[in-house]
């Protein structure tokens, strides 16, 4: 090609064109062929994504880097969030957090994060984006961390200095663990 | 307050309210001829009464810019705060009003702006992209009219029959058209991979409510991502300015205020798709993404604490199912012994609720209506029994017990166990 063989301040030149085009004209064109036949939506840069991503899952992903311990996350559950869970996650008057352990299958089902919840990642992913009711994602990484450590110790799945992180987390054995199956219905027969 | 209930409930207690109001009338207007023995005053007099809200001597009211109802009407969701329930004892048809479409949130609605909402579709995408909702309305459109059932609804069904209204009982469940972009166009524009077995649908209110959405066949072919309802925009209780819609899907997970969709290979097991949600067993096992809401049927017209009269009454009814089409709908006059079809109204629509309706003559004995319902897979509608035996009462959602309601000889309708 005929650029190829300029001189090498025209070949600068044409670099800087380029570049000129690619910030100004491209974008456009690149939209158009990157959102798909219509031509509608912009890229979704990394940063974009970043932003928005805030969910974790059982595999660890989504999971930031921070830590903390139940010792910690004691005075952080008092000052935000024993107002509606009641002072040991016993009490109420919304969701009972604690004990229930093995009554799932009795006449009085107590359902809590130590007998039902299945995955201790969910506490993070829900912690974070939703608590406190009343100023959700308020807390900072290490105090979602370390209360998340307070409740899986108080229902007696971890101990007291257990550090809760990234790597712990997924790992941690939830009793209830297995207590799901996939949804067998229809189930009951008809009349 | 029983008494203003059922007065409340009342257009169908066999009212004779307006005839009362011409009566007195007459006998008031009777007494005057009778004190004045004076005709020309009768005559006189008789025209103020009857031009009296006479529409035709009155010049209307002009064009309104937004229509209201009119104010004769007063039926209204019964609010609980975080939910309110559809007054289904009051609505004509199949279609819900908007402004009285069942509500469910968890941290409040929203108040958003439609021009800083932008919806994210990333994970497992050749192309992440970011929509304004003005670019998600040029896309190629659906309309399609579908009912929305919170998986709480008649959840009281569990625990045995509670002397409840209709509304209360069962008002978390609701109709519209709804209209927007399939969620497939938008998969496809993405390039979702063919690894991507689940999508994470993440709402933009205070609750950043999550749910994890198997990418289903049924999915796939009938998802839509709503932005409106019911010839204009989704109501902002409903998801404004967009929201998922997943015919015939537990409430829930029809997330509102949708600002997210993620593609992954497994479940987000989110706090809604693990602590709530999910079916507690009498094993205390649990049900998991039990998420389709199956067939149902609920009488309507009477029901519970209205009050009826003996004579001639137009047994009216719902009955939908998460899976297709309602095949047939059979009424019970005798709790359960003998059932006969009732006739649907067309069309009938697929996971859309079904008008049903069987003319009736009441006698003035004590009597048990009951209704139950066949979708077009030839799932039967079970009864409380049925569901009870294999489910328990701890399980808390997606009930869809027959119901029954008794007429007392005083005509008196109540919820029972029958």
């Amino acid at each position: 090609m005929a650029w190829c063989e300029t001189s090498m301040p025209k070949r600068w030149l044409l670099g800087v064109v380029l570049l000129l085009m690619a910030s100004c004209v491209v974008p456009g064109r690149s939209n158009h062929e990157q959102a798909g036949a219509l031509g509608l939506g912009r890229p979704a840069t990394a940063d974009d994504i970043r932003a928005w991503n805030i969910d974790a899952n059982p595999s660890g992903e989504g999971l930031p880097v921070g830590q903390g311990t139940a010792a910690g996350g004691a005075a952080v559950y008092a000052s935000k969030c024993a107002r509606c869970h009641g002072p040991t996650g016993v009490e109420g008057p919304m969701d009972r957090l604690v004990g229930g352990r093995d009554t799932l299958a009795s006449t009085s089902p107590v359902k809590t994060v130590g007998s039902y919840w299945p995955y201790a990642t969910t506490l993070y992913d829900y912690i974070y984006r939703a608590m406190p009711f009343d100023a959700p994602q308020s807390l900072t990484v290490d105090e979602v961390y370390a209360v998340t450590a307070w409740l899986l110790h108080e229902n007696g799945i971890t101990e007291a200095d257990t550090v809760i992180d990234a790597r712990t987390l997924p790992q941690i054995p939830m009793p209830n663990r297995h207590g799901f199956v996939p949804d067998p219905r229809p189930d009951v027969p008809g009349p | 307050m029983d008494t203003d209930r059922a007065e409340e409930s009342g257009r169908h207690d066999g009212s004779t309210s307006a005839p009362l109001v011409d009566r007195r009338r007459f006998l008031a207007g009777s007494a005057a001829l009778i004190a004045q023995g004076s005709a020309t005053l009768v005559f006189g007099a008789a025209p103020a009464d009857v031009t009296e809200g006479d529409p035709m001597r009155t010049p209307g009211s002009p064009a309104r810019r937004y229509g209201d109802r009119s104010p004769f009407e007063a039926p209204v969701r019964l609010s609980g705060g975080s939910h309110s329930l559809t007054p289904l004892e009051h609505l004509h048809g199949i279609v819900t009003p908007s402004s009285l479409h069942f509500e469910r949130h968890h941290n409040g609605v929203p108040a958003i702006d439609p021009l800083r909402h932008r919806l994210l579709i990333h994970g497992l995408v050749d192309r992440p992209l970011i929509f304004t909702i003005h670019e998600l309305q040029r896309f190629p459109s659906v309309s399609r009219h579908a009912f929305i059932e919170c998986a709480g609804n008649s959840r009281s069904g569990w625990q045995g029959a509670q002397d409840l209204t209709l509304q209360e009982l069962h008002g978390l469940t609701s109709t519209s058209e709804w209209t927007g972009v399939k969620l497939s166009t938008l998969l496809e524009a993405t390039g979702v991979r063919p690894e991507a077995a689940w999508m994470l649908a993440e709402g933009s209110d205070a609750a950043g409510l999550t749910r994890s959405v198997p990418l289903t066949g049924d999915v796939l072919s009938e998802a839509v991502v709503c932005y409106g309802q019911n010839g204009e925009a989704l109501r902002p209780e409903q998801g404004y300015p967009l929201r998922l819609l997943l015919p015939g899907l537990e409430g829930n997970i029809n997330v509102k205020w949708l600002r997210r969709l993620k593609l992954g290979t497994a479940p987000f097991m989110t706090r809604w798709e693990t602590s709530k949600y999910t079916d507690l067993m009498p094993d205390g096992s649990a049900y998991q993404f039990s998420l389709v809401m199956e067939a149902k049927s609920v009488i309507t017209n009477p029901c519970g604490r209205q009050q009826i009269h003996p004579g001639f009454h137009e047994i009216r009814g719902l009955a939908w199912s998460g899976r297709g089409r309602v095949r047939k709908v059979e009424v019970s006059l005798d709790a359960g012994g003998t059932w006969q079809e009732a006739q649907l109204q067309e069309p009938v629509i697929s996971k859309c609720h079904t008008r049903f309706r069987f003319p009736w003559r009441w006698n003035g004995q004590e009597v048990i209506l009951q209704s139950r319902c066949v979708d077009d897979t030839g799932y039967r509608q079970p009864s409380r029994e049925a569901l009870v035996k294999v489910r328990g009462v701890h399980s808390n959602y997606h009930y869809n017990g027959i119901q029954s309601w008794k007429i007392d000889r005083d005509g008196l309708v109540r919820n029972v166990d029958a």
